[in-house]
């Protein structure tokens, strides 16, 4: 097990309902992709936030990641849609 | 030759262009060509009531940053400025500053817009839309043209 502060932004936050939680890994989430895989089995909430898996971006320590990118190690992981700034 | 300033802003409050541009070009005589552009909040032919721009603080900060570094490097900038604003909006409002100077204009020209292209796909802030007829406002998608934009960049 492993303890990560995950962070969500936009619609990303509205579905699941807070801006951020602090959770348990269990030893077999190794991915970004993994652990999007695990939230989802979590509730209706995170399968709702995170139905168009692909188009998710994702950010560990305040970097961006590809899905393959290995989460051990992460302190904080973000989970956001594609940005629209500027 | 000392690093190229990069001054970096994520801030609720709105800009003065004219006092950034000052600033940026401050004692120094060095400067050539000063590219500025600036993003505003529009109002959609009348649709739009407001926007609220999200950041994910500290994250927007650096990777700014990062951005304005690749630029400065690439470009050979003397100097660049990034503002980007937060919070609600209404239009007309300023959302987005960049400032790039270089010792010639095209340099400038590209590595402003460089730095935009690079900030609208990579620097995390969202908008969200409020209408004027009331309805419920949406979160405004992502377009594949920034995403071509950005990627005309790449070096082969």
């Amino acid at each position: 097990m492993s303890t990560v502060n995950l962070v969500y932004f936009s619609w990303v936050r509205e579905r699941i309902g807070r801006p951020e939680e602090t959770l348990e890994l269990p030893a077999d989430v190794v991915t970004v992709a993994d652990l999007l895989d695990h939230l989802k089995s979590r509730g209706g909430e995170y399968a709702a936030a995170f139905e168009h898996q692909n188009v998710i971006r994702a950010a560990i320590n305040q970097e961006h990641v590809e899905h393959g990118e290995p989460i051990a190690g992460a302190r904080e992981i973000a989970l956001f849609p594609p940005m629209t700034g500027g | 030759m000392a690093p190229a300033p990069v001054n970096i802003r994520v801030q609720r409050d709105d800009f003065d262009i004219a006092v950034e541009i000052a600033a940026l070009c401050r004692d120094r005589t060095d400067i050539g060509a000063v590219v500025t552009f600036s993003g505003l909040c529009r109002d959609e032919a009348g649709a739009l009531s407001a926007l609220e721009l999200e950041h994910y603080p500290g994250m927007a900060e650096a990777e700014i940053e990062r951005i304005c570094q690749d630029a400065v490097e690439r470009f050979g900038l003397q100097a660049a400025t990034a503002i980007h604003r937060f919070g609600g909006m209404e239009p007309g409002a300023n959302i987005v500053l960049v400032i790039a100077a270089a010792p010639h204009r095209q340099a400038a020209f590209d590595g402003a817009n460089f730095i935009m292209d690079f900030l609208k796909t990579s620097a995390p802030f969202w908008k969200k839309e409020h209408r004027t007829d009331g309805s419920a406002g949406d979160w405004i998608s992502a377009k594949d043209a920034d995403d071509d934009a950005r990627d005309r960049w790449a070096r082969g």
